[in-house]
């Protein structure tokens, strides 16, 4: 499957500059989504995730475009052809 | 009638080597504390946390912020701009009234002098004048010719005016359900202003996304990239209360929450106060204010949580909905260490809130005081609130912005011919009415 991935400003430099990258997961979640994203651009999900493998505190992630603090978390199912975007969490107001 | 003369807008494609930003002198992550050159950054590289301001303050006293101009940049020399930011064209806010509320202190039951910080009174009808003049110094310090926003309306018309003012470009991005005069005073600046299908946190998260694309290379949104300099404008609402005070604290603060930053920054306006000795150091408790239709800090608060759970707003207060506040675990923080508390009201409290304002004090205010009021009732029936103590509510908003949230409640008294005997007749029926 494939399933593209919106990468923040702040985490370029993980993905040679590239804003979108494609990855295939093995696992059809958000979990398996990070863990391909990991392989090709190595040290990018200790950015996302915290010590406890949960999503650190101030990172949005959506699997199209739904918060998924409001679904299962890294259970997310992500479904071929989606696209996941990471987002800073500290704007607004 | 007099007037400031003011600087021309700064040529932006001279942006300097090394930006003036006065007293501040790198970012630094609230999380993990790594710190990082002044630039448009906003976000932690290593942990996404947000990025404040750090100072190294200098030659700040009574006498050199008396001595400042009747507005907000009297206080330039502790917020992050060149001591020249406030001769550059700008809406020049700041310096609003403290109103001291005796009428509504009594129709409340209390017997400590009560206050309202007024903040309707700036050049747009809200505080994010404040916060827009120091973001756009920013701006020009950085050679952002664009200033663009994500907002609830308050700060469209913030952005849109001072852009304006400046003769800049602005993009201003709003939720399209917004209240109609929001968006028309937004509109009648002139600038961009683009209303997205789709709730504030959707609008939000659209900027963040537009940050950092090619095509915004040259904006600074002023809640975004801008965000650690435009949240720092918030502290000038404490300074001024503190100084307007006689210079000293008071011993009670109740501020509505949106994304959580007003807050946090009037805490942290005392705190400097008191390190630099402008002020003496007595104790303050903050209290938060939200609507219950969009409460996630509050529900956070009373269930002893430290992290905030996003929510989908359903409130009349639009101002304060904002379903995944940034700040919100600061001012979980900073109610906690000072030993307020955090209530939420129902929307038809939040017009009794507007309305007892108005009736007992003649300010008006939008929605938001209206929570603010509310919540400042809620806590004294609920005894979280010592009614004889010193107390500052804020009003952070005019009521002529939300007039859709009261259009159904108030009217004229009576519909009448131009006759005598008719007002006579009115008048004899309200006064019995109200007897």
């Amino acid at each position: 499957m494939s399933v593209s991935v919106r990468i923040p400003t702040i985490l370029r430099t993980y993905t040679g500059g590239a804003s979108e990258v494609t990855v295939d997961p093995t696992e059809a979640t958000l979990s398996g989504v990070l863990d391909a994203l990991e392989a090709v651009a190595p040290g990018i999900r200790t950015r996302v995730l915290d010590d406890t493998g949960a999503l650190r505190r101030f990172v949005n992630v959506y699997v199209a475009d739904e918060d998924v603090r409001f679904t299962d978390g890294l259970a997310t199912p992500v479904p071929e052809g989606a696209q996941v975007s990471i987002i800073p969490a500290v704007a607004g107001g | 009638m007099t007037t400031t003369p003011v600087a021309p807008f700064t040529d932006l494609d001279a942006a300097p080597a090394t930006p003036d930003f006065g007293p501040a002198t790198q970012l630094t992550c609230r999380e993990c504390g790594t710190s990082y050159s002044l630039g448009a950054a906003y976000a932690c590289v290593e942990c996404f946390g947000p990025l404040e301001v750090g100072y190294d303050f200098s030659g700040v006293s009574r006498a050199v912020i008396e001595s400042g101009p009747q507005n907000m940049w009297r206080y330039s020399c502790l917020l992050p701009v060149a001591s020249y930011a406030g001769d550059e064209r700008n809406l020049n806010p700041g310096l609003t009234r403290l109103v001291r509320a005796d009428n509504l202190a009594t129709a409340l039951g209390i017997t400590g002098t009560l206050w309202v910080k007024d903040d309707s009174g700036n050049p747009t009808h809200s505080f994010k004048d404040r916060v827009v003049a120091v973001a756009q110094s920013a701006a020009r310090r950085l050679g952002l010719g664009t200033i663009a926003c994500a907002s609830t309306g308050n700060l469209a018309n913030a952005v849109a005016a001072a852009a304006a003012r400046a003769g800049q470009d602005s993009v201003v991005v709003i939720p399209s359900n917004l209240e109609s005069g929001k968006v028309l005073t937004t509109a009648a600046y002139g600038g961009i202003l683009l209303a997205v299908d789709g709730n504030y946190d959707d609008v939000n998260r659209l900027c963040s996304e537009l940050v950092g694309d090619p095509l915004t290379a040259d904006w600074g949104f002023v809640n975004v990239n801008l965000r650690p300099y435009y949240a720092e404008g918030s502290k000038t609402v404490g300074y001024e209360i503190a100084e307007q005070l006689g210079w000293r604290l008071p011993q009670q603060v109740v501020a509505p929450i949106a994304s959580g930053s007003l807050l946090t920054k009037v805490d942290k306006a005392f705190r400097e106060f008191v390190s630099l000795g402008l002020v003496e150091e007595t104790p303050w408790k903050v209290f938060g204010a939200q609507a219950t239709g969009c409460s996630p800090v509050s529900q956070a608060f009373r269930a002893g949580h430290d992290v905030v759970r996003p929510v989908r707003p359903d409130t009349i207060a639009k101002s304060l909905a904002i379903g995944n506040p940034a700040d919100g675990p600061y001012a979980l923080d900073v109610v906690r260490r000072t030993g307020g508390a955090i209530e939420d009201v129902s929307d038809a409290e939040v017009v009794e809130g507007i309305r007892l304002l108005a009736e007992t004090e003649g300010i008006f205010a939008e929605t938001a005081g209206g929570v603010v009021v509310a919540t400042l009732r809620k806590l004294l029936a609920t005894g979280q609130l010592d009614p004889t103590q010193e107390t500052v509510i804020l009003n952070t908003g005019d009521g002529l912005k939300t007039l859709d949230a009261i259009a159904e409640h108030v009217g004229p008294t009576a519909t009448i011919a131009h006759d005598v005997d008719e007002v006579t007749r009115v008048l004899a029926e309200h006064h019995a009415r109200h007897r």
